[in-house]
């Protein structure tokens, strides 16, 4: 699958495009298919979305997870605090990642 | 000063090689990669000198302008090209006193840029004198 | 230190005006990403994996307890309540909101702090000796020269927009303990028939084409540094690469040129410069060297140190080193804890240090490019009652120069160039050799470790160096061995293979146990290596 990542503007958060707008969350990124460079020039010309990119991914039973390790460590955060990553009480994201 | 040239009306800038093997321009435009130093020996004959600023982030046009104002070159050094605001007031400090940007400037952000600065820390070709001079006179 | 006068603080809340003119206009539109990237670089904002990284200045690694405590505050108000020390005495924080910015800079400036030209390509932070003003060796306090550097390299019109990054460290002993010569120049001040000049070294640097900077010119009149150091800059301004960003830095023109005809092109170009009077008169720099003028130290202080509590003299055997006044010492608080993140430190931790600061070392402290801080002026009746206080907050790990004072970038847990992750290799190298006998046994060996070949964890001087790198999507890393940043300066060679991160870790002691196996006496690692050469120790890692 393809995903459509980037920064939030103002707060620099990692986000994910779901197919209607962007969220924290990788949970509820969409599959951009064939239509990602288009989605992706609508909404930086929008700033609605900050050095946007496309990546690959795989629909898994957790729910979407980025190809490269970078991107997995952009969805949930430092592998080495896992206090500041997006799932500070569970133990297992960590797993996830590498 | 910060104007949007159209070309008519105005003797075109010729390019660097051009102007050297030509008598009679006045006129040259100077690409990054050309030596502002070529130029001289020829200032008397020059009452414009464009500097190409093909890319904003290519400095060398900033080098170039001061070496020709160092050299005493007293006519309009104008700045063509990727020009945006925010290089304007260090333009200005090579020695730049015309710029045509490719794409409009807001005469309101340029005149901010311009003010922006009270002192400046070093001396350049604006003239400015340097704080370390206006501590001690 | 310096302090501000009015000029200074003019420039630099024209600067924050500046910037938050810039951030409204992006945020508004009215600029693009490409439009405002180089300007938000020129203010140390990088946009990384988690957010916006702003990378605050400390000038020549020189701070006193105000501006410590604004740090602090920095890291609880706009951030995660730590920050991180960096390899150019900077430091960074990595949960940056771009909206707040604007206002970040407005408090640092109040404490005459900044973040201009923290990155981008221009002339970044002058570095320096952390242990200038308190050091036996220096010929004088390099400081002074490093503050007039920052001011004639600060918004400099001519050289903002150079082909790569430029970077400066200014020293004045034979002991370089600020990595010069692996700068794009490095100044050392030098004595000669009795006069002070400066010797500069132009052309070093780490990343993909590491190379130690050549003596480009021995001795330059002190009157003179400026004008030679722009005459260095617009010659690399006009020259440098420009088609190819791995090719843009002043030590691939070198290199291309030759040392010889670079200095050529300089001094032609010095002779030029020399007659438009940009140098500043000696009383600017008088002005400059009496803010640096050593602070009232009684010599006549007690010299003796009660080692009473064991715990205490293994950290002063280690960590404090020998102060130019009797009854002084230098206390180094190393930010590497066994298993901790290296070169972190939470706000807590930074406000206590400017507290010891302010109390107990003339309101001093500096950053190193080795990711610690630096105590410079403390008494020595003074140490055990800092070290408790370091102690209780975790800030007295007795392993300044061992294996477990590592230099370590943020990697691939932090940075959008990384291409591995080099934190927690860092962790699991120091918990392996967390036995400190072991590390005492192994004596001085400076451990380095980069996420990728920009290198800014400095593994090519690594007395063992660790690059991260990608290899098919899993993270790999290679081991070089021989490297140094000191006077001794070399950069390391490439053992063989890489490895996991695991198998790093095991390599690594297999390495060390091969030292200690050939080693003669008084021989550092990096010594054995050098006598013995690679091949034993590439046999001891791959077998």
């Amino acid at each position: 699958m393809k995903l459509l990542t980037g920064n939030d503007l103002k707060t620099g958060f990692v986000t994910w495009w779901t197919g209607a707008d962007w969220s924290l969350h990788i949970e509820d990124a969409a599959d951009v298919g064939e239509h990602g460079e288009a989605i992706l020039a609508a909404e930086e010309g929008a700033r609605r979305v900050n050095a946007p990119y496309i990546i690959n991914g795989e629909q898994t039973a957790d729910g979407p997870r980025p190809a490269h390790i970078k991107d997995r460590i952009r969805a949930l955060g430092p592998t080495v605090r896992p206090d500041l990553t997006l799932k500070p009480a569970d133990p297992a994201a960590g797993d996830w990642v590498i | 000063m910060v104007e949007h040239i159209h070309s008519d009306g105005e003797e075109p800038a010729v390019t660097l090689d051009a102007f050297l093997s030509q008598s009679n321009a006045t006129a040259v435009r100077l690409e990054p990669d050309e030596d502002a130093r070529a130029l001289i020996p020829h200032l008397d004959r020059l009452a414009l000198i464009e500097v190409a600023f093909p890319k904003f982030r290519d400095g060398r046009g900033y080098s170039s302008a001061r070496i020709l104002r160092e050299a005493g070159y007293a006519g309009e050094l104008r700045a063509q090209g990727d020009v945006l605001v925010d290089q304007i007031a260090y333009m200005k400090r090579c020695g730049f006193d015309t710029f045509a940007p490719e794409k409009e400037l807001n005469a309101a952000d340029v005149e901010a840029a311009l003010a922006r600065w009270p002192e400046h820390y070093q001396g350049a070709a604006d003239g400015a004198v340097p704080i370390w001079k206006l501590r001690h006179g | 230190m310096y302090k501000y006068d009015e000029y200074d603080h003019a420039m630099v809340d024209a600067r924050v005006a500046e910037f938050s003119d810039q951030v409204r206009r992006r945020l508004a539109g009215e600029i693009t990403e490409d439009q405002f990237k180089p300007l938000r670089l020129m203010n140390g904002l990088y946009l990384q994996l988690h957010a916006y990284m702003l990378r605050v200045a400390v000038p020549y690694g020189t701070l006193d307890s105000r501006q410590m405590r604004m740090l602090a505050h920095i890291a609880r108000k706009y951030d995660r309540d730590y920050g991180h020390f960096t390899t150019r005495q900077n430091i960074q924080y990595n949960w940056i909101k771009l909206e707040d910015a604007p206002a970040i800079l407005q408090d640092l400036a109040s404490v005459e702090m900044h973040a201009i030209q923290t990155s981008g390509n221009c002339i970044r932070n002058i570095s320096s000796d952390q242990w200038a003003g308190a050091a036996a060796d220096e010929i004088t306090d390099p400081r002074p020269w490093a503050e007039l550097l920052r001011q004639w390299s600060s918004f400099h019109p001519e050289f903002s927009y150079l082909p790569r990054k430029f970077k400066i460290a200014v020293i004045a002993a034979n002991e370089d303990r600020a990595a010069m010569r692996l700068h794009d120049i490095g100044i050392q001040i030098v004595e000669k028939d009795g006069q002070h000049g400066a010797a500069f070294y132009v052309g070093g640097g780490m990343g993909r084409t590491p190379m130690i900077a050549p003596l480009i010119k021995d001795f330059v009149p002190l009157d003179d540094m400026l004008s030679y150091t722009e005459a260095c800059l617009r010659v690399y301004n006009r020259y440098g690469r420009r088609d190819n960003i791995y090719k843009a830095r002043i030590k691939i023109l070198i290199h291309e040129l030759g040392a010889d005809e670079y200095r050529r092109q300089v001094e032609e170009e010095f002779k030029h410069v020399k007659s438009l009077g940009i140098d500043p008169p000696k009383a600017e720099f008088d002005r400059i060297a009496a803010q640096f003028a050593p602070p009232p130290l009684d010599a006549s202080a007690p010299d003796d140190i009660d080692r009473s509590d064991p715990d205490f003299a293994v950290w002063v055997d280690q960590n404090v080193a020998k102060h130019k006044v009797p009854g002084h010492a230098i206390v180094n608080i190393s930010l590497k804890p066994v298993g901790g993140i290296p070169g972190d430190a939470s706000s807590a931790q930074i406000d206590l240090m400017a507290d010891l600061g302010e109390k107990y070392s003339h309101d001093e402290l500096r950053v190193t490019h080795a990711q610690n801080i630096v105590l410079p002026h403390v008494r020595k009746a003074d140490l055990y009652a800092v070290w408790q206080a370091l102690d209780a907050a975790g800030l007295a790990t007795p392993n300044l120069d061992l294996i477990s004072d590592i230099i370590a970038c943020p990697g691939l847990d932090y940075c959008s160039l990384a291409n591995a992750r080099s934190i927690p290799v860092a962790q699991k190298i120091a918990t392996r050799f967390s036995d400190l006998g072991r590390q005492k046994e192994l004596g001085e060996l400076k451990l380095k470790i980069s996420g990728c070949i920009n290198a800014c964890g400095h593994h090519h001087a690594g007395h063992i160096g660790i690059l991260g790198v990608d290899r098919k999507g899993t993270e790999n890393y290679q081991l070089s061995l021989g490297g140094s940043g000191a006077e001794d300066v070399s950069l390391g060679t490439i053992t063989g293979p890489g490895f996991d991160e695991d198998g790093i870790v095991d390599a690594i002691e297999r390495v060390t146990d091969k030292y200690l196996a050939e080693r003669t006496e008084g021989e550092r690692f990096v010594d054995t290596f050098r006598r013995v050469g690679m091949a034993p120790f590439k046999e001891a890692i791959y077998g």
